[in-house]
C-alpha cells in the first residue's frame, strides 16, 4: 500500500471534520476522494500531506509511519486548487524549486525541468511568470513542480475546481493519460461525481467526515452501499419504496409482475433522451427513456402506464421513508 | 462630485461643455466655488508648509553656500549627525526584525493574547513621545531597580545611546508591522505550504517565498521607519539628557543652537533634516506597493 490511513479523527474547535477515517491507497493507483463540500475530503488530503495534524490515528506512506513527520520530510507532491504558484519566479524556477532545495547539480536540474515542462506542454513558457499564464497552464505548471521531486504520492486538492468547464474537461482526460505515463500513486479531491468516475480507478466516498464507501467507479455507481452514495453518484427517483436510477425504470402499457400503476404528468424531450414525469401512488417520480421507447408507448400527459425497476437493476429499499 | 474636485482638471473640461448646452448660471456658480476651494487649499498648504520651509531654506542659503557648509562641519554638528545616524540605524534594524516577526505572528499564527499584541503594536501611535521618554527613565533610570542593576553591570541606558535607541524604537514601532501585515494577509499561506511540501524548511521558505513576497512592503515600512527615527525629538529629548557632543542628535542640535541664538547653525541643520526627509519621502514614493 502506498498510503494507509488508520482511524484518523480531526476536529476544528468543537466541530468534528474527520471521524474514524481509514483508507488504503494502492501503489500506482489513481484514487478520487469524492463527497459534498464540508465532507472532510480536503482535510483528509491535507492530513496525508502533513499540512494538518490528526487528533488521533496514523498515516503511513510507503510503509513508513509519517504521522509525526513534517510535510517537508514526507516526499509528497501537493497541488492546490488555486495553484499556489510562486509569483516572483519564472515557470522554470517554479518547477526547479524542489530540486534547488535538494541541492541537485545545475545541469541535472535543467534537464529534469525541461523534461517535465515538455510533459505538461509548457516547454515554450519556461521564461514566463505565472501571471502571464492561463489558469490551465498555471495548474499544469503546479503539477510539473510537484512531480519534479519524484514524490512517493501525488496529492491534488480540487485541481480543476477553479477552471472553466471546457478546460476542466480537457485537463481531466489529460490527467488520466499523464497518470498512465508516470504511474505515480495519485489521490485527488473532487466534489464532481462525473470527474471522479471518469478519471479515477478507485473512488472513496466521504460524507460528514466519515467514509461511506470505497470501490471502483462502476462499483460505487452500480452497487451503492447506502441511499446517500446512490443519491450522490447520480440521479435517483423513488418508486414502490425503493431508490432507483431513472434509466433503470421500465415503462409498459400492460401490467407486469412487480409493477405499479402510474399516471404520466409531463413528458420532456431532451434531445435523444426523454424525461417522463410520473405520479405513482400519489408520489412524484420520473423515468428516463429513449426517444424510440417514448414514441412506441405513445407517452403523453394523462396516460396511465405501469412502471417497475428493470429486472436485475440495483435498487435500494428505503426504510422508514 | 463637482464640489470636491479641487484639483481634478478633467471636471473643468466637462463643465465648459455643460455651459454651452444650457444651464449657464448654475454651472457658473459651481465653477466659482471650485476655484474658491482650490485657492483655499493651496493657500492653506502655502502658509502652513511651503512658506516656513522656504524661509528656512532662504535663511540657510541667504549668504551663499559657505556659511551652510561651515555650520554643518563644526565638530558639534558632525557629532550630532553621527549620533542621529547611529540611533536611527539601530532603531531601524531592531524595528525591521521585530516588525517582520510580529507581522508573521499576527497573520500566520493563532495564540492566546494575539489581539493584545495587535493593540500593543499600535500603542506608540497614541502615546505622546514625551510620555514614552518619562516611562523609560522610570524603568531604566539610575535610581530604579532595573536601571540600577544594569548600571552595576556597567550598562548605562538613560542619558546614553541605548536609551535613545529604545525611545526611537518605541515611537517607530508600528511602521514596519503595519506596512507588512496587509501584504502578508493578501499573499496567503498556500505558497508557503507548497514550498514545505517541496522539501523547504521553515527558514528556507521564509527566505525564498515569504520575503520576496513582502519585499516592497517591507522596504516601504523600513524607509518610513527611518524617516520617523531621523526626525524624532520628544522621546529622545527626555532620555538623552541633551548632553552636547555626547547624546545630542540633529533635532536636539537644532533646538539647542536656536535657543543659544546661533541661528545660522540651527537653520543649516534644519535644512539638512528637511533634505533628508525629502529624500526618504521620494524613496517611499518609489517603493510604495503598487495598487
Amino acid at each position: 500500500m502506498a498510503i494507509e490511513v488508520r482511524d484518523v479523527n480531526k476536529s476544528f474547535g468543537t466541530t468534528p471534520v474527520l471521524r474514524d477515517v481509514s483508507v488504503d491507497v494502492a501503489s500506482g493507483s489513481l484514487t478520487a476522494l469524492l463527497g459534498p463540500s464540508g465532507g472532510g475530503k480536503s482535510t483528509l488530503l491535507r492530513v496525508i500531506a502533513g499540512l494538518e495534524h490528526p487528533d488521533t490515528g496514523t498515516v503511513r506512506i510507503s510503509g513508513v509511519d509519517a504521522t509525526r513527520l513534517s510535510p517537508q520530510r514526507r516526499n509528497v507532491g501537493f497541488v492546490f486548487q488555486h495553484y499556489a504558484a510562486f509569483k516572483h519566479m519564472t515557470v522554470f524556477r517554479n518547477v526547479a524549486f524542489g530540486l534547488e532545495i535538494r541541492k541537485r547539480p545545475k545541469d541535472e536540474i535543467r534537464r529534469r525541468v525541461m523534461e517535465l515542462l515538455e510533459l505538461v506542454h509548457l516547454e515554450r513558457m519556461a521564461d514566463r511568470y505565472p501571471s502571464q499564464l492561463s489558469g490551465g497552464q498555471r495548474q499544469r505548471m503546479a503539477l510539473a513542480r510537484a512531480l519534479a521531486v519524484e514524490p512517493e504520492v501525488l496529492l491534488l486538492d480540487e485541481p480543476f475546481g477553479a477552471l472553466d468547464a471546457q478546460v476542466r474537461k480537457e485537463l481531466r482526460t489529460w490527467l488520466r493519460r499523464l497518470h498512465d505515463e508516470v504511474h505515480v500513486t495519485t489521490v485527488f479531491v473532487t466534489h464532481d461525481q462525473e470527474e471522479a468516475i471518469e478519471v479515477a480507478d478507485t473512488v472513496v466516498v466521504l460524507a460528514d467526515g466519515a467514509v461511506e464507501q470505497v470501490g471502483s467507479p462502476s462499483d460505487v455507481y452500480d452497487n451503492p452501499a447506502n441511499p446517500f452514495v446512490m443519491r450522490f453518484l447520480g440521479p435517483v427517483t423513488e418508486i414502490g419504496g425503493s431508490l432507483v436510477r431513472p434509466h433503470d425504470i421500465e415503462i409498459s402499457t400492460e401490467p407486469r409482475p412487480g409493477g405499479d400503476e402510474a399516471s404520466v404528468t409531463r413528458v420532456v424531450r431532451l434531445g435523444f433522451e426523454v424525461r417522463v414525469e410520473l405520479l405513482v401512488d400519489g408520489r412524484e417520480a420520473w423515468a428516463q427513456v429513449t426517444r424510440g421507447t417514448a414514441e412506441q408507448l405513445a407517452l403523453a400527459p394523462g396516460a396511465t402506464v405501469h412502471v417497475r425497476p428493470t429486472p436485475g437493476a440495483r435498487s435500494l429499499a428505503l426504510t422508514g421513508a | 462630485m463637482a464640489e470636491s474636485g479641487t484639483i481634478d482638471t478633467s471636471t473643468v473640461d466637462t463643465s465648459t461643455v455643460d455651459t454651452s448646452t444650457g444651464t449657464t448660471a448654475q454651472n457658473g456658480t459651481r465653477g466659482v466655488s471650485r476655484y474658491v476651494l482650490r485657492v483655499i487649499a493651496v493657500g492653506y498648504l502655502f502658509f502652513l508648509l511651503v512658506l516656513p520651509v522656504a524661509l528656512i531654506v532662504w535663511r540657510t542659503f541667504g549668504d551663499g553656500l559657505g556659511p551652510f557648509v561651515e555650520a554643518l562641519t563644526s565638530s558639534s554638528a558632525l557629532h550630532a549627525f553621527q549620533v542621529t545616524l547611529v540611533v536611527a540605524l539601530w532603531a531601524v534594524a531592531l524595528n525591521t526584525v521585530f516588525g517582520v516577526g510580529a507581522a508573521l505572528l499576527l497573520v500566520r499564527h493563532d495564540f492566546p493574547g494575539k489581539r493584545l499584541l495587535g493593540a500593543f503594536v499600535d500603542l506608540p501611535m497614541a502615546v505622546s513621545p514625551v510620555v514614552v521618554g518619562l516611562a523609560l527613565i522610570l524603568l531604566y533610570g539610575r535610581f530604579s531597580p532595573v536601571g540600577g542593576l544594569l548600571e552595576s553591570w556597567g550598562l548605562q541606558i538613560i542619558f546614553s545611546t541605548p536609551g535613545m535607541v529604545l525611545a526611537t524604537v518605541f515611537v517607530a514601532l508600528p511602521l514596519v508591522v503595519r506596512s507588512v501585515v496587509p501584504v502578508l494577509e493578501e499573499l496567503g499561506d498556500e505558497q508557503e505550504q507548497a514550498a514545505h511540501t517541496l522539501g523547504a524548511s521553515r527558514f528556507q521558505t521564509f527566505l525564498r517565498i515569504t520575503l520576496p513576497g513582502i519585499r516592497s512592503a517591507l522596504a516601504y515600512g523600513v524607509v518610513l521607519c527611518l524617516a520617523r527615527s531621523l526626525g524624532e525629538y520628544g522621546a529622545v529629548a527626555v532620555v538623552s539628557g541633551r548632553l552636547v557632543d555626547q547624546t545630542q542628535t540633529l533635532t536636539l542640535f537644532v533646538e539647542e543652537r536656536f535657543q543659544n541664538f546661533d541661528q545660522p547653525a540651527a537653520f543649516a541643520a534644519a535644512t539638512a533634516l528637511a533634505l533628508l526627509a525629502v529624500v526618504t519621502l521620494l524613496l517611499t514614493r518609489l517603493l510604495r506597493p503598487k495598487d
